[in-house]
């Protein structure tokens, strides 16, 4: 943590900038709607507890400590990983106060009173969220991919109750945007031999027996749908939301490939990602960001490998649960424009996360992360992980560009499928073939 | 065993008045009660109770994000018409035979080399403690220590070719059949090794001496004295290993590299996905399965005729 904090360029009194910062983006917004936490009393906030229930890779306990210090009350982190974490939201939503939704999961969350929705004038950066989630258009003016779950299409509500999705931006959110990124295989760039251009190439003969996929349905096979569309195997409508035939086609074909053999292995957690990589079990895999920055932190050669056919993109949206209300509700509110001010956005920047308001994280980042992370230019000094430890040496650049060469190339978003339920009993039957 | 059973039934009294508790002089059916109590609680509560619910939420219907009440017979019916189904159940069965078999030589050799073959009582309780060594960490640490020793770069690989004996690593040790059944049997030999010295323990010498006499090879004696008498230690220990393998989804899971599947990671998958009516129907299906495995080898070994012997 210490390694950060001298890098915060405010290091005055953060709780002091907000405030100011809050009542500009009050004026921005035309209204004198933020009302956040100048009008609680410090006295009192200082019994809040805000419970934040996330994936490891966002729910991170060093940036809940930041939190505390700034805000004046207390934020817990909970940690799980994706499947139990939606079943947490599902069955005990009241055990937390902030969830931290992947985007697509939004389809079971939303309508069954899990969550409310956020006014859009309660949020003090919504200006300087990305357009691709509020917009659906990137900076220069382009319409944003369509393939799958699109974040545009389910961070809107109807109404205050947040219970129904809007089409195109209204006043209500069913959560703000917090972080985003680009997916692609990782590679060990010292074991392939060769460059890796293509989804297809996860599929390539020479790489049987040394390559991974992750064991999770809604996003295996998508990963699993941009190889076979990339060999040619199957054309589809849309990757991120296929038919019945399409799911049957799918599995079918990649159940002849894994009984080849040419699957190493199946990975359901980040750390097995890892290790596969780290211990050369694996030369080529989906895989997430993080775990290629875990990688290279070990000092061993990994790829975060950009390949022609496009990314596959996610985000994470902060919901308010439905229970929050009175003061609690306004620490929520105030936590989530917290988290969108840049000190975490910087935080995750360091594990090649990107923030969803970038211009905000590059006030916590030095000007060698921010063009390294951001910029896709040569780092100017060694890069370290978010703990500290050395990731990239100084000189090297981070695979796959700048920010918008890699979210500018966006083939599919990660989905939930109408074929939901089909898609997860074909996986299991994918998985136990 | 029998001195103990006569002493408990027939001087209740006396033994009541030796422990100097005079005025408390409980009627027979009570202590048997309160003796079957604790068990007879922690079964109903722990097990039967559980097990009525998955019997009751089988029938359940359900989406991606609930359970609805109802009697539909569909989660029974996907169960099995899906082709995953029997070859999961092939797969485990197939492992818990494989694993049966081996651990039941390794555990006959062992206990036999522990009871006839150590004389000194001290060496021997040494080498008892030895073999559970393994069990003072937990399952999921030993099984995840087969991962580098068995993987590609790992140990065994390096000394193999450090050895000459292979050019190239070795893929089937890891993240394989192999694998998971080596995991198994270091997992799961004492669980044999136990009940099969405890029979073996209690065999009379002067049989085995009895039948040197009589003229017998070391093979006949083994196969007609030491086996027949210790059939209880390996009902026993038969029964421990194949529950436990049959009710595995970790060692497959992780040994396997999520290749193979076991009934259990087939049901978590579903949990996972809360997709709890098929999984209790997944569940209720394991527990009669099971509960069929070992009422057949409950007739072939009657346990409870030989544990009071």
């Amino acid at each position: 943590m210490s390694n950060h904090t001298p890098k915060a360029p405010l290091s005055v009194s953060r709780r002091q900038l907000l405030r100011g910062a809050a009542a500009t983006a009050g004026v921005a917004v035309g209204s004198g709607a933020v009302t956040g936490f100048p009008t609680i009393w410090a006295q009192t906030i200082k019994d809040i507890v805000i419970r934040h229930a996330g994936p490891p890779v966002t729910a991170i306990p060093a940036i809940a400590e930041q939190a505390s210090k700034d805000l004046g009350f207390k934020v817990e982190m909970q940690a799980t990983e994706q499947a139990d974490l939606l079943n947490r939201f599902l069955s005990q939503s009241s055990s937390m106060d902030c969830a931290d939704v992947s985007i697509p999961y939004q389809k079971y969350l939303v309508g069954r009173n899990i969550l409310q929705g956020i006014p859009v004038a309660k949020v003090k950066d919504w200006e300087k969220t990305i357009p691709l989630f509020t917009k659906s258009e990137y900076p220069d003016g382009r319409k944003a991919p369509q393939q799958g779950t699109a974040p545009f299409t389910v961070i809107y509500a109807t109404a205050p109750d947040g219970q129904k999705f809007h089409e195109g931006p209204s006043d209500w959110l069913t959560g703000l945007p917090t972080v985003t990124n680009a997916d692609t295989l990782g590679v060990r760039p010292d074991l392939v031999g060769r460059p890796i251009t293509s989804w297809a190439d996860i599929l390539a003969p020479e790489f049987k027996g040394k390559s991974a996929l992750q064991d999770q349905p809604s996003v295996g096979v998508i990963d699993v749908a941009l190889a076979l569309e990339a060999r040619g195997d199957i054309k589809y409508g849309n990757k991120g939301n296929m038919t019945k035939e399409e799911i049957d086609k799918t599995i079918t074909t990649m159940m002849d490939i894994k009984r080849s053999g040419h699957f190493r292995s199946f990975w359901t957690s980040f750390d097995q990602s890892v290790n596969l990589m780290a211990s050369g079990e694996v030369v080529i895999q989906s895989m997430w960001s993080p775990a290629v920055t875990a990688v290279k932190a070990r000092g061993i050669a990994c790829t975060y490998q950009p390949l022609k056919e496009g990314f596959r993109g996610w985000g994470y949206t902060l919901g308010a649960m439905k229970h929050l209300s009175g003061m609690k509700l306004d620490a929520f509110y105030d936590y989530m424009n917290w988290y969108t001010s840049g000190f975490a956005g910087a935080f995750i920047a360091r594990q090649g996360y990107y923030a969803a308001q970038p211009d905000n994280a590059r006030k916590f980042l030095t000007e060698a992360e921010w063009d390294y992370w951001y910029g896709g230019k040569p780092a100017a000094t060694d890069i370290t992980n978010p703990f500290g430890k050395l990731m990239d040496k100084a000189g090297n650049t981070r695979d796959g560009g700048a920010f918008w060469d890699r979210l500018g190339n966006i083939a599919v978003w990660n989905a939930v499928m109408d074929e939901d339920r089909y898609l997860t009993r074909k996986w299991a039957e994918f998985i136990t073939s | 065993m029998s001195t103990t059973a006569s002493m408990g039934s027939l001087k209740v009294p006396t033994a009541g008045q030796r422990f100097s508790l005079p005025r408390l002089r409980l009627p027979l059916w009570a202590i048997s009660w309160l003796q079957v109590g604790p068990i007879a609680f922690i079964l109903t509560v722990l097990f039967a109770a559980p097990t009525l619910l998955f019997l009751v939420v089988s029938f359940f219907d359900y989406d991606r994000t609930g359970i609805y009440p109802a009697f539909i017979l569909d989660n029974y019916k996907d169960l099995i018409c899906s082709p995953s189904t029997l070859r999961v159940y092939i797969s485990s069965l197939k492992f818990a035979i494989i694993v049966w078999g081996i651990t039941l030589f390794l555990g006959l050799s062992v206990a036999h080399f522990l009871v006839f073959h150590i004389r000194n009582g001290m060496v021997r309780t040494v080498l008892f403690l030895a073999c559970a060594i393994p069990f003072w960490t937990s399952g999921i640490i030993r099984t995840i220590a087969w991962i580098p020793f068995l993987g590609r770069n790992g140990a065994f690989n390096q000394m193999l070719m450090g050895m000459g004996v292979t050019s190239k690593p070795l893929d089937f040790l890891l993240f394989s059949d192999f694998a998971v059944i080596v995991t198994y049997v270091h997992l799961f030999t004492l669980l044999m090794i136990g009940p099969i010295a405890n029979s073996l323990s209690k065999i009379d010498r002067a049989l085995i001496e009895a039948a040197i006499d009589a003229g017998a090879s070391r093979l006949q004696i083994m196969v007609n004295v030491i086996i027949p008498l210790s059939k209880t230690g390996i009902a026993l220990g038969s029964l421990l290993v194949f529950t436990q393998v049959m009710g595995d989804y970790f060692v497959v899971k992780s040994m396997s590299g999520g290749q193979s599947a076991s009934v259990v990671s087939m049901l978590s998958t579903e949990i996972t996905a809360m997709q709890y009516p098929p999984a209790s129907a997944n569940a209720m299906v394991l527990v009669v399965f099971v509960a069929i495995m070992v009422a057949f080898m409950m007739r072939v070994v009657d346990v409870r005729k030989e544990l009071v012997k």
